[in-house]
């Protein structure tokens, strides 16, 4: 007996009904997901534009007997407390080495200490009262301002929040890549190339499969472990260079690269294989003249992803060394250095409030890094990708 | 006729017993230099025989055509000519197959070798996803036949002339090969394949995926290929077969049932079997 409409419509009201409900909830997850995101980027900006601008203070340097010993006696006793240590420390040198500068002053805007910074912010700070009326007047006069921070992009870190910047942490970050890219790229991509276009199919290489997938999925610290006991124990790499870290993060880049190069290979249809072997190339000119051009892009992608994956990566180099106060560029690959991450969280474990703010503002730079490298793999895949 | 009997060739009254391998009959006008010997070939997939002691001689500058019912091996014994079969996993071979005196499947001869001598035409056009350009010259260059430009953009030119691209494409070889219609590329592999200089171009089934005019354009094409190539085509159009075909192999089951002139083939096949599925009774 054939169902009426009415009946139909009847059951149907109740399907429609709950499909209306699982939609609301996927998105009202989304939603959810959204929101966290906003706040994060919102939280993150308002903590950490501020660190982008730093007061600065014009003061009269007066190059005296006694500065040659004590840098603060070149200033002013009124606004010396204001000045950055850092400022004051590099006077005695200076006279040093400029002897003429002996007996002369000169006015200039030179860094504020990080109380002024923090008063001039409203954030909370240290400055008495009779500070903060000198701090008053001399933004009146015109002589304290929040100026672009440069020294947050050319030094390295510093005890003192002023003067402590990225340069060092980007130039080891830099460092770093350029090591895990050397190993993990070709290393990953050939095993990709041998597992899929020239090894059986056995229980041997199955086994490898497995054990590549499994490698992805191990928690990074034991990397860590694993470059601590074989690369500076066993090896003698110098511990916390860019080279053991690179080492270490390329362990961990692998596993992505390899899966991502096998994933690439596999897309590539074998029509093109056939064709290949059909007018007479050999194994390796399949693979290297057709192949690997076509699967290029999805590599790429997949090894940027990787990379960006160990840029933002901490736990293993904790154990190599690398996350350590390092207030000086590093110049080559064994010296000790440090990353952005790294940074970021030596920033986030000290105690003043003026590092809040570094810590913050380490976190955008290191997300804009980030995000120029995902929106790279993007534009990779969609100019490369090809048809056929 | 009982199955037993039907699989053994049963030879047409007014011929001679053939010889092993050789037609039925002799087509008078066609060239007899033997091109490709095969004997007691046989092939398994695993377990499975797909191909059941073969034996059959090729000869050149002469279409033949592979004709039988879907899975009856003809493909398969086709990727046995350029030993395009290696390329699959378990897969064992037996028997000979003999060109220019040489085994092919000797563990000393060269794959690359063979197929630098033995062309492939596939089903689906696939070209390169490179230059019209590039897809010919790519493997006279890889095969160091050309080391000049002037003479590698002549032998470009004469690959795509004999495949009767080129007028076609004169003023865009270097747009990608991929940018032509279904028809244009298939001809492209073609000059692809010609490109070396090949003595035999294998092609399987290289129609099925086209249009009927350009269908008939590869047709025509290689009734004018066969005066510089032998050329084995596999179809699953018999009026192609007996438009095309100098001989004509049926294939069924694994076995080469009846091998003859095509035109003997279509009007008065020897065997019951390629009778029936000529007239469409199975197949």
């Amino acid at each position: 007996m054939s169902q009426s409409f009415d009946d139909i419509s009847a059951q149907l009201r109740k399907r429609h009904r709950k499909s209306a409900r699982l939609k609301w909830i996927s998105m009202g997850a989304l939603g959810l997901a959204g929101l966290f995101l906003v706040l994060f980027f919102a939280d993150m900006l308002g903590k950490g534009l501020p660190a982008f601008q730093q007061a600065q203070i014009q003061v009269e340097i007066d190059y005296n007997e006694e500065a040659q010993r004590m840098g603060r006696a070149a200033l002013d006793p009124e606004v010396s407390r204001l000045v950055s240590r850092t400022f004051e420390r590099l006077i005695p040198g200076q006279i040093r080495d400029n002897p003429e500068l002996l007996g002369t002053t000169e006015t200039r805007w030179v860094l504020a200490d990080s109380q002024v910074d923090q008063y001039l912010k409203r954030h909370r700070h240290k400055l008495n009262e009779a500070q903060q009326a000198t701090v008053d007047e001399l933004v009146e006069e015109g002589r304290v301002e929040l100026k672009f921070n440069t020294t947050f992009f050319t030094t390295g870190d510093s005890k003192m929040p002023e003067a402590s910047g990225i340069l060092s942490a980007a130039v080891g970050t830099v460092l770093t890549m350029l090591v895990t890219l050397a190993i993990a790229f070709p290393i990953g991509v050939m095993t990709a190339v041998y597992l899929e276009e020239f090894a059986p199919d056995n229980r041997f290489t199955q086994f490898i499969e497995i054990n590549i997938n499994n490698l992805a999925a191990i928690p990074s610290i034991l990397f860590g472990l694993l470059g601590l006991a074989i690369f500076i124990n066993f090896f003698g790499v110098p511990r916390s260079s860019p080279l053991v870290g690179g080492m270490t993060l390329a362990l961990m880049t692998l596993p992505v690269i390899i899966i991502a190069t096998r994933t690439a290979l596999r897309s590539v249809p074998d029509s093109i294989r056939h064709a290949a072997f059909g007018v007479g190339c050999s194994r390796w000119q399949v693979v290297r003249d057709h192949v690997l051009p076509l699967a290029m892009p999805g590599i790429m992608t997949g090894s940027i992803i990787g990379l960006a994956q160990a840029m933002g990566e901490t736990a293993p180099l904790i154990i190599v060394g690398m996350v350590a106060f390092i207030p000086d560029v590093s110049a080559s690959f064994t010296q000790a250095a440090t990353v952005l991450p790294a940074q970021v969280f030596t920033w986030a474990g000290e105690p003043e409030r003026a590092f809040v703010e570094k810590t913050a503002g380490g976190i955008l730079v290191l997300l804009s890094i980030l995000i120029f490298l995902n929106a790279t793999a993007v534009i990779l895949r969609k100019k490369f990708e090809r048809r056929w | 006729m009982t199955s037993l009997q039907s699989t053994t060739p049963k030879v047409a009254v007014n011929s001679p017993e053939p010889e092993v391998g050789q037609p039925v009959t002799r087509n008078e006008q066609a060239c007899h230099d033997l091109s490709i010997r095969v004997r007691d070939l046989s092939l398994w997939y695993g377990e499975t025989q797909a191909l059941k002691s073969l034996s059959i001689d090729i000869f050149q500058k002469n279409v033949t055509a592979l004709i039988g019912p879907s899975g009856c091996g003809k493909s398969t014994f086709l990727r046995c000519l350029n030993r395009m079969n290696d390329l699959i996993p378990g897969v064992t071979i037996r028997g000979l197959v003999e060109m220019d005196g040489f085994d092919v499947n000797a563990v000393k001869m060269d794959e690359v070798a063979l197929r630098r001598r033995v062309g492939m035409v596939f089903q689906k056009p696939n070209p390169f996803p490179k230059s019209i350009y590039e897809n010919v010259a790519y493997a006279p260059r890889m095969h160091d036949l050309v080391s000049r430009k002037a003479d590698q953009d002549e032998l470009v030119e004469k690959a795509l002339r004999d495949a009767g691209l080129w007028e076609e494409v004169k003023d865009k070889l270097h747009q990608p090969g991929t940018s032509l219609s279904g028809g244009q590329q298939q001809r492209l592999c073609i000059a692809r394949a010609i490109a070396v200089q090949p003595d035999v171009i294998l092609m399987d089934e290289p129609t099925s995926a086209l249009d009927p005019i350009s269908t008939a354009t590869i047709e025509d094409l290689m009734d004018k290929l066969k005066q510089q190539f032998t050329i084995i085509t596999v179809t699953h159009n018999m009026q192609q077969a007996a438009r095309v075909a100098d001989y004509t192999a049926f294939f069924h089951l694994g076995e080469i049932i009846e091998y003859n002139d095509t035109q003997m083939m279509f009007s008065s096949p020897a065997t019951k079997k390629a009778e029936d599925y000529i007239t469409g009774r199975y197949g």
